[in-house]
């Protein structure tokens, strides 16, 4: 992998200017009166094996980008090549069949399993629509070694989801995704309903996973001490924008962008020597109906500068990655060329 | 600093198909004034439950059966109970984790507020308004005069939680119980939420129960820890000797499989298999069945408690079994 | 209904319904959900089940006509008319007139009668026994609540269910669907339909079922519309599954407890309809309400004639009352919020 952390090597997810913005309708003619921009310009890639971590607060439109790659959601534009092939142009039927390879696991496990289907029918039921196995009895030995895989005891496939714990029920929904042999798993803030020692298990259930099948994941979440024990790669959203991308380590250990900073410093920490750090940002997230002008963060950054209010700034590249920033502008090297003439010091 | 809230030997059961459950199952512990005590757990530990009965609002069919309950010395699960609810509101006060559903949708926040102080202090509406306005500024909501008019939906989270804890604090209560006061907030919003408790625990000398699963947010704010595993305290401790060594197996487990704490690359830390339901507890030690160091008695024989150190409790047969060898540490 | 006799379309509906509910109990004995709620039901409400169970007996018993096996003296009866078993249990109990329960003799003119002290309610104005005047009323009312349901039902589900789903213009359409029909006074719409028909059985049924789809339909949309959200269903289309499968498989089966509950509240509530149109004279022939609404003038006499209402009253409360009960422990027993769950 090179250093910005962009893979060379073949790409199996590329995401390119994805922009899903609801219409709002107001009045008796249901007129539209704006957008609630939950996700603009979002471009990333994934490679295989990897996993990449999205990163944000509620509002920020981390889970309508997950949705928005497998088309539960209807982006307005972009592009999504998924093995090789843009998914967003695809016809109804071709797309539910692009979908084998392309599956997601919920946050609340409990709302993910219909309450009244066996486990074992829920399992096997994205083995039919995909026409893997041949015959009933196949399909059933299949779902005995899913079970199995993500370490659950395969007498109980006869159960009903209420029968089980929250860890439990998400392990099923983990089977019911790698039954029909995805390549890409969105995880759609999995582990965050799920108590701290069962997340654990969970998410070294998803690191064996990954490194036995070569498995790749989007992972979303608002946790960021989970993305750095899981993720190769981390973009930071922020009101439905990429505000920072780059390699783990770099992200955790020499953010650039305010907001990055400013989400890392308020995890409470468990160090008995660290406590009482001071909030990092005021005020609360806007609405993304109404996002402010010029840089969205601008609002509550402490650095905000005169030109964040009315520009809005692009993704300059910097040492390990990119920043939506100005600040970080200046080590931009495709712009420095630009910007440095008209500058008084 | 004498004890303001002491919980001795509490216990409350919920029906079971065989027999009652001791959800909050023989729990003792002192809060003293101004102190900050977490109450940390997982979900089915008992945590919640506990707030519920110092405050005498266990849900039917549960029911607390016995312990005592002392606010500056008087039982209050022995109060009659209109004498109990001058108590709630105005001595003690608790916050919930949702805002969202504790919020009346169709009242303003400003008049919930008044309500609130209207029903412990017989003062008039103006005087009241200005007392709610006073405290929307002294927790940190902007725009107060006009927020006092907004209703809940448009608010924030961080607006919400802010306006209850406005609300729980009016009365200048002596003790504030917070359940799981953030878990519903952005990280960035829980950091303000946790600073403003703070600074207003230190500028009025509030005693709060803090309950929480996330040890993070217990170093941010507790002086010190009681740790329930299966409606039973397994550690007392003072907060950094808690979180620097942990005796218990269940706290050196729930630490370690914190994801921050480990070194990517390697696998987490976890404490296999599930927490036990009420009907199938064992006997002895309720973390037997998942613990790294269980030996003969645990099972069967629960522990007793034990007091490695001032300050200390414990219940774990390993740690009374070093401490014979070694003597206390 | 060409070509065939109405005593053989009857005996072959019978037939089907026996078929599809052997069928219907083969589902809820596969599927541990229905079964343990089955066993649980039958727990808390035997009694209710048991009354209802001898209706459905009566009913059935009624159902199934031949020809045929009639003594040759037989009075009120056609030599070659199809009868069914209670028909023929009750053969030759025909009097003159009018008689009080378990009486001897004429309840006018004091005549005796052809079988004295046999009539446990007594007969009517025709001298048809009352006792087999209600029995045959079980199968009249039965209809018109199962069968009626059986037609309101399924339109509520495709045009709830669809709209729900699909939204968009299905879904406007149906909305102005269900408010026009709300907004016609439903009992002018049911004259309107039974006149235009006929007043067959099988007419009111279906005049009924068309006016009284509206409630489920709202209520299966409303219902439609928050599973079309959960999870699961994502989850069901992010595995390959269609659109059509999803409903299928994902919320028809989830909408079930609805449809129970619906369909044995909807029964008392047909039933209890029924009666008012017999009072406006468009009733089922045949069925309690006529009885009651015949027997009206009769309280007016001196002395009063009190058996003939008073038997298709009991006998009509007997049903409603019991369905009712039993509607009530399946709701208990289903819905999942006052279900104890085992979590």
């Amino acid at each position: 992998m090179s250093a910005d952390g962009r893979a060379e090597t073949s790409t199996l997810l590329r995401v390119s200017d994805l922009r899903t913005w609801y219409p709002i309708r107001r009045g008796l003619m249901r007129r539209q009166s704006g957008w609630v921009q939950a996700v603009t310009d979002v471009s990333f890639e994934i490679a295989p094996g990897q996993t990449f971590a999205l990163v944000g607060e509620s509002g920020c439109g981390k889970t309508t980008v997950g949705r928005s790659i497998l088309r539960l959601e209807t982006p307005l534009r972009g592009e999504v090549h998924f093995e090789g092939r843009d998914l967003l142009k695809l016809e109804p039927e071709a797309m539910r069949r692009a979908r084998q390879h392309l599956q997601i696991i919920f946050q609340d496990p409990m709302a993910s399993l219909d309450p009244r289907m066996r486990i074992r029918d829920q399992i096997a039921e994205g083995m039919k629509s995909f026409g893997i196995g041949a015959s009933e009895s196949e399909r059933l030995e299949r779902v005995r070694v899913m079970l199995e895989r993500v370490q659950l005891d395969p007498e109980t496939m006869d159960r009903y989801p209420h029968e089980f714990s929250g860890g439990q029920r998400q392990r099923i929904c983990i089977a019911r995704a790698l039954a029909v042999e995805p390549r890409l798993i969105v995880c759609d803030e999995s582990v965050s309903a799920l108590d701290v020692s069962i997340q654990a298990q969970i998410l070294n259930l998803l690191r064996e996973l990954q490194d036995e099948l070569g498995l790749s994941y989007l992972f979303i979440t608002h946790d960021l001490s989970v993305v750095r024990y899981l993720a190769h790669q981390v973009a930071v959203m922020y009101l439905g924008k990429i505000v920072e991308q780059g390699p783990t380590e770099r992200i955790f250990e020499a953010p650039a962008h305010p907001y990055t900073k400013a989400l890392l410093a308020a995890i409470p920490s468990v160090d008995p020597e660290r406590r009482g750090a001071a909030p990092r940002v005021l005020g609360d997230v806007p609405s993304p109906s109404d996002p402010p002008p010029g840089c969205h963060f601008h609002t509550r950054c402490e650095f905000v500068m005169d030109r964040c209010r009315a520009q809005v700034p692009p993704l300059f590249e910097i040492e390990g990655g990119r920043s939506r920033c100005f600040l970080a502008e200046d080590s931009d090297p495709s712009r420095s060329v630009a910007q440095n003439a008209p500058k008084s010091v | 600093m004498s004890a303001l809230l002491e919980v001795r030997n509490l216990r409350t059961v919920f029906p079971g198909e065989s027999g009652p459950l001791p959800v909050v199952d023989d729990i003792s512990f002192s809060l003293a004034r101004g102190e900050v005590l977490a109450l940390v757990g997982e979900s089915g530990s008992g945590k919640s439950m506990t707030a519920l009965s110092i405050l005498r609002l266990v849900p039917k069919p549960g029911q607390v059966v016995s312990g005592e309950v002392r606010l500056a010395g008087e039982d209050l699960l022995r109060l009659p109970v209109t004498k109990m609810r001058r108590i709630r509101g105005a001595r003690i006060a608790m916050i919930f984790q949702e805002p969202m559903t504790c919020l009346n949708p169709v009242v303003s926040v400003g008049a919930q507020v008044m309500e609130a102080i209207r029903l412990h202090d017989s003062i008039n509406k103006i005087d009241a308004r200005a007392r709610t306005r006073e405290l929307f500024v002294e927790v940190g909501i902007p725009d107060p005069d006009a927020r006092l008019d907004a209703y809940p939906h448009h608010l924030s989270g961080g607006l919400k939680q802010r306006v209850m804890i406005a609300m729980a604090l009016s009365m200048r209560p002596e003790v504030l119980i917070a359940d799981e006061p953030t878990t519903a907030l952005d990280v960035t919003v829980q950091s303000q939420i946790l600073a403003l408790l703070r600074r207003l625990q230190s500028d009025r000398g509030t005693a709060i129960l803090l309950i929480t699963h996330d040890l993070g947010i217990v170093n941010e704010l507790a002086d010190r820890v009681a740790v329930m595993y299966a409606g039973r305290l397994v550690e007392v401790a003072e907060r950094k000797a808690l979180l620097s060594e942990p005796l218990h197996p269940y706290t050196q487990g729930l630490l370690r499989s914190i994801p921050s704490r480990s070194r990517p690359g390697e696998p987490l830390p976890e404490i296999p298999g599930v927490v036990p339901p009420p009907h199938q507890w064992p006997a002895g030690c309720r973390f037997s069945t998942r613990c790294p160091i269980r030996f003969e008695p645990c099972a069967e024989v629960f522990p007793e408690q034990i007091r490695p150190a001032e300050g200390r409790r414990v219940w774990c047969h390993d740690v009374e079994r070093s401490m014979r060898r070694e003597g206390p540490a | 209904m060409m070509g065939l006799e109405a005593y053989v379309f009857s005996n072959i509906m019978t037939a089907a319904l026996l078929a599809g509910a052997w069928l219907l109990v083969r589902v809820v004995r596969r599927q541990r959900l229905w079964r343990e709620a089955a066993q649980q039901l039958w727990g808390r409400r035997k009694l209710a089940i048991i009354i209802v169970g001898i209706y459905l007996l009566i009913g059935l018993l009624d159902s199934v006509a031949w020809k045929g096996g009639v003594p040759e003296d037989s009075v009120g009866v056609l030599p070659n008319a199809p009868l069914t078993l209670i028909d023929r249990v009750f053969l030759g109990t025909l009097e003159a007139s009018y008689s009080a329960p378990f009486a001897a003799v004429e309840f006018y003119g004091a005549m005796p009668l052809q079988r004295p002290g046999s009539h446990l309610f007594g007969t009517d104005i025709l001298g048809r026994d009352v006792l087999y005047l209600s029995l045959k009323g079980a199968r009249v009312a039965l209809l018109i609540g199962g069968l009626t349901s059986l037609i309101a039902i399924p339109l509520a589900l495709v045009f709830g269910v669809g709209a729900g789903y699909f939204g968009g213009r299905f879904d406007d359409f149906v909305f102005f669907l269900i408010s026009t029909l709300a907004s016609m006074p439903g009992l002018l719409l049911l004259i309107a339909l039974i006149m235009a028909m006929g007043r067959d059985t099988l007419s009111v049924c279906v005049a009924l079922g068309v006016t009284s789809w509206v409630g489920f339909c709202r209520l299966s949309r409303a219902e439609t519309l928050k599973l079309r959200e959960l999870d699961y269903v994502s989850a069901a289309r992010a595995l390959g599954v269609s659109e059509l499968g999803i409903i299928v498989r994902h919320i028809l089966p989830n909408l079930a407890h609805l449809i129970v509950i619906t369909f044995v509240l909807m029964f008392s509530g047909l039933v209890l309809s029924e009666v008012v149109l017999s009072w406006l004279g468009i009733g089922v022939d045949g069925s309690w309400g006529q009885m009651i609404d015949g027997a009206r003038n009769e309280l007016s006499r001196e002395p009063i004639i009190w058996w003939n209402i008073a038997a298709a009253g009991s006998a009509l409360f007997g049903l409603i009352l019991a369905v009712n009960i039993v509607g009530d422990g399946i709701r208990d027993v289903l819905d999942p919020r006052t279900r104890k769950s085992l979590s």
